[in-house]
């Protein structure tokens, strides 16, 4: 069997690539910020996170195992390697642009996306945004976090670090030290952003770990919706993905953060995959703000991720959106954490975890009510599909809650696709596969329907075809 | 356009069918009837081709394209496009499905295997409004999903109702009236009654001769022990109804 045709993603690109030597330390830390020219406190910010990072231990709480992550095995910065410097988007090298169209995200100005600006980060850096004209003339900012320091240092200052400080965790501290490159986003007082913002992630130097940074920040009144996807190469060796996401909602902003994720998995024996490890986090800091994450997991050896919300401003919302799908060894660990701090605040957590193979899945969730939050509510549920007798699922929720008139509802189910729901699916004349989409997009249908229409016709597609192979 | 012979069938290494022969012709109506554990159910799930069962021996014809084609090579997909409708025993739940899209998706597989153009949405629940008058479901049904939170009655009325969709040339009808009230029953009888027809012919799988006061059949046969060890006319059931299978055994 070959496996291309499970992930048509896990091809290669060859291209001359600059990269750092192996290997953490100080001056590694240093390089990266010399070679993106950074001002002198975004060096502190780093070398004080490195500082950190080197006190703490690895956590191991998380419901995955692997053998130890050797950090000084890993190359912190590779890029591919510029001759000069680019004036538009036809300047950018061919193999990129081959690369790209591979992954379906033309970058030419002819062929670009309508409707959506993307920015897309190959390795350590941003080659290219698209959409800047649209965008400027409303004021929105969306260029690489790279471009923001040297572009608008005072908005990244003041808020890079606010949500997810690097003492946070392990891996917060470790992304604070040598992040490379993400997006970052700015909507102004009054916008509603006019077309979705989008970036692409693409993994392919060896043994090369991803340090995306991302920042979006909605000012009083203003909405967004942004879209996040993710491939890298098939290799042997896991290769390691570890993201700081923060969101900042101002008074009456909205929002909408969206991700398909599809890294390589692994091999069908679990050899090779993305670890995938990341902190993403939003506060709601306005009355009437609003934040909601969904994803599609469906990718990466291990995912160990908790999109987050903080329920600051009064009557602010906050919600999470998930369907994980693991198969074959893939082992994922995934949920969120919703804090309530203001008055009627609300959260809602919907999660549809789906294990098929040899594969684990597990929701971790926190529900937390501070004694300040009169009139919290919040509602869960937590449905686990499970496809064959070898996969497991599992469910962690943890409810914290010190206020009286808090509101929270539970609900959880594990069910198992069956060659009985499959067959009666049959004798109605549906062929196999179709029965298979049609129980799993049952399943997971609350999800789905928070996503942008073609990214959520993409990820029924996604899902459908990586269960193909489990179902008998 | 059925005709089974010799027919011998397996699950989990525990044989089932044990060398059982039938034939039904277009029109006709057979009940099977038979003592608990004697391959009532496993008859129905074999031609229906599930896929817990293996034959082991014998053939089973059925008539595809006006010729006797082996039934038992195809999927239970394509059986059911080719007209054969199993009636579940327990019909099975599929959460987050509407009984609309999964209604309208059957249809327009069957319509597509044939060849004809699928029919418009429109279309199709006027279509199915008809339908539903036969099994007395009221509108709000369509949009539940299958068989989540239904009583017993409604689901076997769900069971009728998609074969009322998609008019199956072969009919199997498993246990249909096990667990109905009488107003169930009658209903579920009534919609059946509508369906039959010189073109098609139905298989009722029962323990008990209630249903066939309300479903006339042409043939009753007695079932035990994997084989077919007795047939007769409606009459039979009356006397199975009173004397129970022992004298048979």
């Amino acid at each position: 069997m070959s496996e291309s045709y499970e992930y048509k993603y896990g091809f290669t690109t060859d291209i001359e690539t600059e990269a750092f030597p192996k290997g953490l330390s100080e001056d590694i830390v240093r390089m990266i910020s010399l070679k993106k020219n950074e001002p002198e406190w975004m060096l502190d910010y780093r070398l004080k996170s490195y500082r950190h990072w080197l006190t703490l231990t690895e956590p191991t709480w998380a419901h995955v195992s692997y053998p130890k992550i050797d950090f000084q095995a890993l190359t912190y910065y590779a890029a591919p390697k510029e001759k000069k410097e680019k004036t538009s988007m036809d300047e950018i090298d061919p193999e990129l642009v081959k690369t790209f169209e591979r992954l379906g995200i033309p970058l030419s100005e002819q062929k670009r996306i309508s409707g959506v600006a993307v920015d897309v980060v190959f390795d350590s850096v941003s080659i290219a945004t698209t959409h800047h004209q649209e965008l400027d003339e409303v004021g929105v900012i969306f260029c690489s976090i790279s471009e923001a320091l040297t572009k608008h240092p005072d908005l990244v200052k003041k808020h890079l670090g606010t949500v997810i400080p690097p003492s946070d965790n392990y891996y917060a501290a470790l992304n604070g030290a040598v992040f490379s490159d993400g997006s970052f986003v700015y909507i102004p007082k009054g916008v509603r952003c006019p077309i979705d913002l989008s970036t692409y992630f693409r993994i392919n130097a060896k043994e090369t770990g991803q340090f995306e940074r991302t920042l979006i920040i909605a000012e009083e009144d203003s909405f967004v919706n942004y879209l996040e996807g993710c491939t890298a190469p098939q290799r042997d060796e896991n290769q390691l993905h570890a993201a700081v996401v923060e969101l900042i909602a101002m008074e009456n902003a909205e929002i909408k953060y969206s991700t398909v994720q599809n890294w390589y998995t692994g091999d069908k024996n679990g050899v090779g995959g993305i670890y995938n490890f990341v902190t993403k986090r939003g506060i709601c800091k306005g009355k009437h703000s609003k934040i909601s994450w969904t994803q599609v997991e469906s990718g990466s050896a291990i995912t160990w991720k908790y999109p987050s919300v903080i329920l600051l401003g009064d009557y602010s919302e906050g919600a999470f959106y998930s369907v994980a799908l693991t198969h074959d060894h893939m082992q994922a660990d995934t949920g969120t954490k919703m804090i309530h701090i203001g008055k009627n605040t609300k959260s809602t957590i919907i999660s549809k975890g789906i294990s098929a193979g040899h594969s684990s899945n597990a929701y971790r969730g926190q529900v937390k009510i501070m004694a300040s939050a009169e009139n919290a509510r919040n509602y869960s549920q937590c449905d686990s599909m499970l496809v064959g007798d070898k996969s497991s699922a599992h469910t962690f929720p943890y409810i914290e809650v010190k206020n009286k008139s808090a509101t929270l509802e539970h609900e959880a189910t594990t069910s198992r696709i069956s060659e009985d729901q499959i067959f009666y699916l049959q004798s109605r004349g549906l062929n196999s596969e179709k029965a298979i989409s049609m129980l799993v997009n049952g399943f997971c249908k609350e999800v789905f329907k928070q996503l942008p229409l073609e990214f959520s016709v993409e990820a029924v597609k996604l899902i459908e075809m990586k269960l193909e192979n489990s179902v008998g | 356009m059925l005709d089974i012979r010799n027919l011998h069938a397996k699950i989990e290494g525990k044989e089932i069918l044990k060398g059982l022969s039938l034939k039904v012709n277009a029109g006709e109506v057979h009940a099977i009837m038979g003592p608990n554990g004697s391959g009532k159910s496993t008859l129905s799930k074999v031609l229906a081709g599930h896929p817990a069962y293996e034959v082991t021996s014998g053939e089973v014809k059925y008539e595809i394209n006006f010729t006797m084609q082996n039934l038992l090579e195809f999927a239970p997909d394509v059986r059911a496009k080719e007209g054969i409708f199993l009636a579940f025993q327990y019909p099975v739940e599929v959460p987050g499905v509407t009984n609309f899209s999964f209604l309208q998706t059957a249809f327009n597989s069957v319509l597509q295997h044939q060849g004809s153009e699928p029919m418009s949405e429109g279309e199709f629940r006027e279509f199915l409004y008809q339908k539903m008058k036969l099994v007395q479901m009221k509108p709000e049904y369509l949009d539940r999903a299958v068989n989540v939170g239904f009583s017993g009655g409604e689901k076997k009325r769900n069971e009728i109702l998609q074969m009322a969709v998609l008019s199956p040339r072969l009919a199997l009808l498993d246990e249909t009236d096990s667990g109905l009230d009488i107003d169930a029953l009658r209903i579920v009888a009534e919609g059946v009654n509508q369906l039959r027809s010189k073109q098609n012919a139905m298989v009722l799988v029962t323990h008990y001769q209630r249903l066939l006061e309300y479903i006339k059949p042409d043939f009753v046969h007695v079932l035990a022990n994997g084989k077919i060890i007795q047939t007769g006319d409606a009459s039979l059931a009356l006397e199975l109804d009173k004397k129970g299978y022992d004298w048979l055994l």
